[in-house]
């Protein structure tokens, strides 16, 4: 294959060329573009923003979170400090970033009617889906469009005529808080993500793919890529040498050090703990995560990448710890607080998607539960987790998850009519085991 | 399973009873529901065999269908529980009081205050487990769309004339079920595993019987035995002792009693339709009599001691009084039951067999509100519920040590009186987090500020403090007071408005075009078998 052999800059460019010509000059009434995990979607979205609202087309913004939303504004600010913006937000307290008071450019309001006329407005699928307009947008960027759920799409759909739907498809999908079976297999089933309903409505739209990962290396793109994304494969912008993890600090020969050591080598670690049934939030499990922190900002880290070329402090802000659960974050947070780190992102894979730091320690979904349920199984959630680094992913687990995947094979009905999604959760656990555990440092807390 | 409901189940399975999960009910129960207890045949999706149905538990109505293959015996049976069921209906939907409601006034496009009718009471549905439902679901799709010979003089096999509309009316209540906190339509098995945990899996918690057992154990016997010999105990004969909830029935009984006598009944019919002379007839039609009353009987047999068990659940429940915003889901079902009596008078065709994208929008978006308002709810009126949000830290409880009186900034300072609250708790709480606690039933929020030493949280109270520079009386809270706020918001907010159906947009599949009447249901051979 020639794309294979091609620069992955210049493949990246000539993905985004077609996606931006469809996108200007294409006829169709909307493009869908899939972005494996850091493919540059963020950049994508900007410069096509920028370049509708060069071609006078009036521009509406659709992001699911108001921190997304925020993020796009001021990537917009810093690429064209000359374009006026409006950040549509809500009436509640607080609503908006506060760095956005700072830009002379960006109108902001809670009403719609206030931000008339200007080129881009951009605001969450929640308050766009309160607008109502008489006439309506020319054109709509829909961001993160693979979380966002069918009926909120149906809510806000009428009030652009064409649009750019951009997201991951590998990630988390929407979720509801009540049983949607019912509508399972219909092509509007208001709880399937949007891309789907969209697809199934109008089949010969024309979809993209960015195919390269500019965060992940070397090491972690061909996993990610044959776990969770086996139809689609890409690659990683950066070659085997190209980012380094080096530590001042030689390892005292414990556990969470060796585990580091073979992380900073190889970009994978699995901290692997006595196998156990626990309850959710494990201490010795959060303990172990929490010590791994702490070393991780003890030892003197150094990140050596392409950008920039000077190795940068491995500093909090660039560490952040994964679980699955909330109480489980919660957990860790106490634990570190105990260990005196406080600013550190610690997190459940909903909230982290869409962040990227430099190390990330993962507290395996899995660890220490009887049994796999569907919402563990998640494939999203594991590729969430094991998607955000540009260095290194540190796992910690309870050993028997393997044993415990093959006694809880995916048991959920087949429903009639609908896609069934691969590769499966059940699946994608077991490829990213099965690497893990040559990376493996058993230890005893 | 949340903490606190696993450790009520080890109490259980170390007591050897249920443990409560409830202090109060939370669901509305009414003074006289329809028990509707039915039996389906196996391997025959829909074709229902019997079931025990009414309200006066001493008399229940035993309807039978003595060969569950014949179409027009099924009829017969559907339209005998149409008998039943819609006089029931017809006497709620009868009696009304004046109510108010706003619309969209089609002319102005304003919101405006309309006088409507509000049926004063609902009627509510009882079945004995959660496949009950489904049941109602499948029996009110097989109807709806039949046609009566009146509507259709053509159909080849006109329904009964009240059978669709039975049908509708299943359908709506099947519909109903679905949204979480309702209780026009009601599983018993839902409903006593919501007020005690057992010490089994939640699995087994569907097996009626076995669940009473953990509730309520005969004297001497733990709940674990009791539930045991519920589920396995046979007598002599092979059957078990305590048949199952339905609408499946055992497979022994199936084959050792029910199968046998449909055989018989079959036989008698084709004898009585070869007899060649009167008095062969009548002989014949005694014999076919027995043969059909054989088979009610084993119908009333394994149907009885479920109809038994539903009552008995419906008393263990009332011995909780009712919690106190229950009465305003109930209100929320009179509605939902008003609205489908106003459908049904408007000449209104039956429910669709399939949501177009913005009814299913908007149904997932009311049952995800109702979910939010269900679990706000039922911790505010019941202070074990409470205990387990507590548990989880989505809530804390604590006492008041100190009040600082301060004021927001800008033209008109209003009070923000600064509350620090000892706790035992501990909250997820992140800097800035809202809080709400019940003032008088209306939400007061409060913004979490920071900590004070290891247990004390200090909270700026933001609002129902009146319009003064002086915060109302009783408006915040004193030194020494009990108080308990929680993380979530007590009320939901109504979503955004969705297109109407004629609107929908491109990606939904565009406007559905002219509503056309849904075709009733072909006939296949099945039906004819």
């Amino acid at each position: 294959m020639t794309t294979v052999d091609l620069d992955p800059g210049a493949a990246a460019a000539r993905a985004t060329e077609a996606i931006l010509h469809d996108t200007l000059h294409g006829t169709a009434r909307g493009v869908v573009v899939d972005s494996p995990p850091g493919a540059g979607k963020s950049t994508l979205v900007v410069r096509a923003a920028l370049e509708l609202a060069e071609a006078g087309r009036p521009l509406m913004v659709v992001a699911q979170t108001n921190a997304q939303v925020d993020d796009l504004v001021l990537r917009l600010a810093e690429k064209n400090p000359d374009l006026p913006v409006g950040r549509l937000h809500s009436s509640d307290s607080d609503p908006y970033d506060k760095a956005l008071e700072d830009l002379p450019q960006v109108r902001t309001s809670a009403k719609a009617a206030d931000l008339n006329g200007l080129p881009v407005v951009l605001s969450t699928a929640a308050k766009w889906a309160h607008v109502k307009v008489d006439e309506p947008w020319r054109h709509a960027i829909v961001d993160e469009a693979y979380q966002m759920r069918s009926d909120s799409l149906l809510a806000v759909a009428g009030l652009f005529e064409r649009a750019l739907f951009v997201g991951d498809p590998g990630q988390l999908d929407p979720f509801a808080i009540v049983g949607s079976e019912q509508w399972a297999g219909l092509s509007h089933d208001p709880s399937a993500s949007a891309v789907t309903t969209l697809l199934a409505h109008n089949p010969g739209l024309p979809q993209h793919r960015l195919p390269v990962s500019w965060r992940l290396p070397a090491s972690a793109a061909p996993l990610v890529s044959d776990a969770f994304y086996p139809y689609t494969p890409f690659r990683s912008g950066t070659g085997p040498g190209d980012r380094r993890l080096t530590f001042a600090v030689p390892s005292d020969g414990s556990g969470p050090d060796q585990v580091i050591d073979e992380a900073a080598e190889s970009g994978w670690g699995l901290l692997e703990l006595p196998a156990r049934h626990t309850p959710r939030t494990d201490p010795e499990a959060v303990r172990a995560v929490a010590t791994v922190v702490r070393r991780l900002l003890d030892r003197g880290g150094a990140a050596t990448s392409e950008r920039p070329a000077a190795p940068t402090p491995l500093t909090a802000d660039r560490v952040a710890v994964g679980t699955a659960h909330r109480d489980q974050a919660a957990a860790v947070r106490t634990a570190l607080a105990e260990l005196g780190i406080t600013d550190v992102t610690v997190d459940t894979a909903n909230r982290l998607q869409g962040r990227e730091y430099d190390v990330t320690v993962v507290l395996h979904p899995l660890s220490g539960r009887p049994d796999a349920t569907a919402f563990h199984l998640e494939t999203g959630r594991l590729c969430v987790l094991a998607s955000r680094h540009r260095h290194a992913c540190i796992v910690v687990c309870r050993a028997g998850v393997a044993d415990l995947l093959d006694d809880y094979p995916s048991t959920e009905p087949v429903q009639l009519g609908t896609l069934v999604k691969f590769p499966d959760g059940w699946e994608a656990n077991h490829a990213v085991l099965a690497h893990l555990a040559e990376h493996r440092v058993t230890w005893r807390a | 399973m949340s903490l606190i409901t696993t450790l009520a189940r080890l109490e259980a399975v170390a007591t050897g009873r249920a443990q409560p999960s409830a202090t109060v009910r939370h669901r509305h129960l009414s003074a006289h529901p329809l028990v509707f207890v039915p039996l389906t045949t196996a391997g025959e999706a829909g074709a229902p065999l019997g079931a025990l149905v009414g309200t006066d538990r001493d008399a229940p109505r035993l309807l039978v269908v003595p060969q569950p293959r014949d179409r027009d015996l099924r009829f017969t049976f559907l339209a005998e529980l149409a008998d039943v069921v819609l006089p029931y209906i017809d006497a709620y939907a009868a009696s009304v009081e004046a109510a108010e409601r706003t619309e969209t006034d089609p002319e102005t496009g304003k919101r405006v205050k309309v006088e409507v009718e509000l049926c004063a009471d609902a009627p509510q549905l009882i079945v004995p487990s959660r496949a009950g439902l489904d049941f109602v679901r499948l029996l009110g799709r097989s109807m709806r769309f039949r046609r009566t010979a009146e509507q259709d003089p053509e159909a080849p096999y006109p329904a009964p004339p009240r059978v669709p509309l039975l049908g509708r009316w299943l359908t709506h209540y099947g519909e109903r079920a679905r949204v979480p906190g309702s209780s026009l339509l009601l599983a018993l098995t839902d409903l006593l595993s919501r007020h005690w945990a057992t010490g089994q899996s939640s699995l087994e918690d569907q097996h009626l019987g076995a669940l009473l057992a953990w509730i309520d154990p005969p004297r001497d016997t733990s709940g674990a035995e009791a539930a045991r010999r519920a589920e396995l105990a046979r007598d002599a004969a092979g059957q078990l002792l305590c048949p199952p909830a339905g609408p499946a029935t055992d497979p022994a009984f199936d084959n050792k009693l029910l199968a046998p006598a449909i055989e018989r009944y079959d036989r008698a019919r084709s004898a009585l339709a070869a007899a060649e002379d009167a008095l062969a007839a009548d002989d014949r039609l005694a014999a076919l009599t027995a043969a059909e009353r054989e088979i009610r009987d084993l119908v009333a047999s394994r149907t009885r001691p479920t109809w038994d068990a539903v009552w008995r659940g419906l008393d263990l429940l009332r011995t909780l009084p009712e919690g106190a915003r229950t009465e305003e889901r109930w209100t929320r079902d009179r509605w939902s039951f008003t609205g489908h009596r106003d459908r049904v008078l408007a000449g209104e065709p039956p429910q669709p067999r399939r949501d177009d994208a913005v009814t299913a929008a908007n149904k997932l978006a009311t049952r995800e509100r109702e979910q939010a308002r269900l679990e706000a709810q039922e911790a505010l009126d019941d202070p074990l519920v409470m205990a387990g949000r507590r548990l989880a830290g989505e809530a804390f409880a604590g006492e008041v040590t100190e009040v600082v009186l301060a004021y927001s900034e800008g033209r008109r300072p209003s009070p923000r009186p600064l509350v620090t609250v000892r706790t035992d708790d501990r909250p997820h709480l992140a800097e800035g987090a809202r809080v709400y606690r019940s003032l008088g039933g209306r939400p007061q929020s409060a913004e979490f500020v920071g900590y004070d030493g290891e247990d004390g949280l200090v909270l700026r109270i933001l609002d129902k403090m009146g319009r003064g520079k002086e915060p109302e009386p009783g408006s915040v809270p004193e030194k020494g007071d009990g108080v308990c706020f929680t993380l979530f918001e007590h009320e939901q907010r109504g979503g955004a408005k969705l297109p109407d159906p004629e609107e929908t947009p491109w990606t939904h599949g565009g406007p559905p075009g002219e509503a056309v009447p849904e075709a009733p249901d072909t006939v296949t051979e099945e039906d004819a078998l």
